[in-house]
């Protein structure tokens, strides 16, 4: 929303302001223009998505095709020509050769797909069983919520983490790997549905004695109609205030649980994989394969995170 | 009251019959315990004796209650990775994890509160407003990057403290301890304050917070207008009453930081319950990894219960709105 402007192609000339001028007449984008916060992470937060998305197209070598490695290249130091091969990497290789700008742009697909489907997954939920909750009441609501209260007793990374211990003994051995992503997506999204279930939850409450609501229960519509239809519409602002935050939350608890190893799997490596393959090459000097794609986490979570406060703040104070 | 404490025991009841159901069915659904415990060389007649032996002929309900009963008496079985009792392997790693956890609840809890005053105190200096900064970065900091950020610093540039491990132990009975000897407390400083740090800097947020509002109230004015000293109006009436949500959160962190020493310990390779717990996942050893669900369980319940009930003690209201 925040690019439309940029994208939106020139619409010609009419007596209604057109769709660009009433966005740039908003008072949302009066906010964003004069925060500066909020522009600088929003710049990073799109070029570092934009680059993961891309990266088959801005990746010098594909990290994992082993017929674009040469050995010979291993533990090149960041913008210095390797002794052998005379090559030059920009943030340097790992042992065995690979380009780790490469490996980090791909990392980032890895660490952003799991946090985008994970967020995504949560909130799906969350906005389900916050509806039945909230709509229907009784023991609909008592059994959902007391259920969140028991998951509330726990910190959400060890929630995350047992999940993924149970789905992986599930799993059958040889599968495991192609399927740790996907556990993962699992792991970090029931641990993460809660606060959408009690936001909506909350809202549904409010809405569902208003006018329009009674108006469309006196005209027979179907109680799933009237939750997707004419309730979720009114009380999805909030929903995705948090979803953006918990889209930070959710990349660094991918990120803490790759690291652990009991996330991503070396052969599909997101920055938490990377970060841990690079720590065991903190003490023999090679800084560079532990450095950047550390500085990439952390510029990621941070923008992401910050433009989610932002937010907040903007489209819903109440929150705060 | 007492309906209010009633109603939070049977809800700490459910909590532990809902995660003792979870790890029971661990053990039940994933994988066949008699696979993992019967080598290839077998026939019929040992598996139905070991099933009928470990009572998985019974119905699912007998089992579960079994399996309750059990737990309770701290009896998990055998671990599949170590071949050893979990409660053994858990007792020998457990005085690891709670002197790691009490430095760095001490820690954070000190720390904490003297930055908290400080800050508030000195609302708009620079140190206070450098601090409040720096606090935000290290809350958004996930705590391992924190971990890897110490090691780099004292472990490989300074050479001061080790990286891993808890340097030499002293045994003391069933006990191994590290605050006696030099290399078990210099192992024990970094790993401390990656763990703490989160919920220093949340305790900090906490007191500052609370004071500034406590400091606007017209009981500090009247002390000023009586003469008392910025110290006595600071400490003994400000500081005061900001502590009824900073115990409360204090004691809720309490089980935070247990369930983060996972993670710290990993870094450090500290010899704790959190990298036991994380072995376990990895291997997919059950009885381990059921244990400490439990376990971390019964902790967090009951950590949860005392601060309810320490609450209603402190703020009477809750008292009333209870009945």
């Amino acid at each position: 929303m925040t690019d439309q402007p940029i994208s939106a192609p020139k619409e010609p000339q009419s007596v209604t302001p057109s769709r660009l001028r009433r966005a740039l007449d908003s008072d949302f984008y009066y906010a964003f223009r004069h925060s500066p916060v909020a522009m600088v992470s929003a710049a990073v937060s799109i070029l570092l998505i934009l680059s993961a998305v891309f990266a088959p197209l801005i990746a010098t070598t594909n990290p994992f095709d082993p017929t674009t490695l040469n050995l010979m290249n291993g533990f090149t130091p960041p913008m210095t020509p390797n002794a052998f091969t005379g090559e030059t990497f920009l943030m340097g290789t790992d042992d065995q050769g690979r380009d780790v700008f490469s490996t980090i742009l791909y990392g980032m697909r890895i660490s952003l797909f799991v946090g985008f489907a994970a967020v995504l997954f949560a909130v799906v939920l969350g906005i389900f069983l916050g509806l039945l909750a909230g709509y229907f009441g009784g023991w609909t609501d008592s059994v959902i919520m007391r259920a969140a209260d028991v998951q509330l007793t726990f910190p959400s990374i060890l929630v995350a983490m047992l999940i993924f211990g149970i789905a992986k003994g599930i799993t059958p051995v040889e599968h495991r790997d192609q399927m740790a992503i996907w556990v993962l997506i699992l792991a970090i999204g029931l641990s993460d549905w809660v606060q959408f279930a009690r936001v909506v939850r909350g809202a549904t409450l409010v809405e569902k004695n208003k006018d329009y609501v009674s108006a469309a229960r006196l005209i027979g519509r179907r109680p799933s109609a009237i939750m997707i239809r004419h309730i979720l519409p009114n009380i999805l602002s909030p929903v995705l205030v948090i979803a953006t935050i918990s889209l930070a939350l959710a990349i660094i608890a991918e990120a803490t649980l790759s690291f652990l190893g009991v996330g991503a799997p070396p052969t599909q490596p997101s920055l938490g994989t990377l970060i841990r393959i690079g720590q065991g090459y903190l003490f023999s000097g090679e800084w560079w394969i532990l450095f950047f794609p550390a500085c990439t986490l952390l510029a990621l979570a941070l923008s992401v995170n910050m433009l989610g406060d932002w937010l907040r703040d903007v489209l819903n104070p109440r929150l705060k | 009251m007492l309906p209010f404490i009633l109603k939070r025991v049977f809800q700490s009841i459910l909590v532990l019959v809902i995660t003792g159901a979870i790890a029971f069915s661990m053990f039940t659904f994933v994988g066949d315990p008699i696979d993992n415990m019967l080598g290839q060389e077998r026939t019929m007649e040992d598996v139905e004796r070991l099933r009928a032996q470990l009572g998985l002929d019974k119905p699912v309900p007998v089992q579960y209650f079994r399996f309750l009963n059990q737990a309770a008496q701290g009896n998990f079985g055998v671990s599949y990775r170590q071949g050893r009792e979990v409660s053994e392997i858990i007792m020998e790693r457990a005085p690891a994890t709670l002197e790691l956890a009490a430095l760095s609840a001490v820690f954070a809890v000190l720390m904490g509160i003297a930055l908290g005053v400080f800050t508030a105190i000195r609302r708009d200096g620079f140190t206070a407003n450098f601090i409040m900064s720096v606090s935000l970065i290290g809350v958004s900091l996930p705590t391992f990057l924190i971990g890897i950020l110490l090691i780099y610093l004292f472990s490989v540039q300074l050479g001061w403290l080790p990286s891993f491990g808890r340097g030499e132990v002293v045994q003391i009975g069933g006990w191994t301890t590290g605050f006696l000897t030099e290399s078990g407390l210099k192992a024990l400083i970094l790993p401390a304050i990656t763990l703490g740090l989160y919920q220093m800097t949340l305790i900090m947020r906490l007191v500052r917070s609370e004071m500034l509002e406590v400091l606007r109230q017209d009981y500090i004015r009247f002390a000023r207008a009586r003469g008392l000293s910025n110290r006595v109006i600071n400490f003994r009436h400000a500081l005061k009453n900001t502590m009824v949500p900073v115990i409360t959160v204090i004691g809720l962190q309490l089980g935070a930081i247990i369930a983060f020493a996972i993670i710290t310990e990993t870094v450090f390779q500290w010899p704790g319950l959190g990298l036991l717990f994380i072995n376990a996942i990895q291997f997919v050893d059950i009885p381990v990894m059921a244990a400490y669900l439990m376990m971390i369980s019964v902790m967090f319940v009951v950590i949860n219960l005392l601060v309810d009930i320490l609450y209603a003690f402190i703020d009477p209201r809750l008292r009333v709105s209870a009945k």
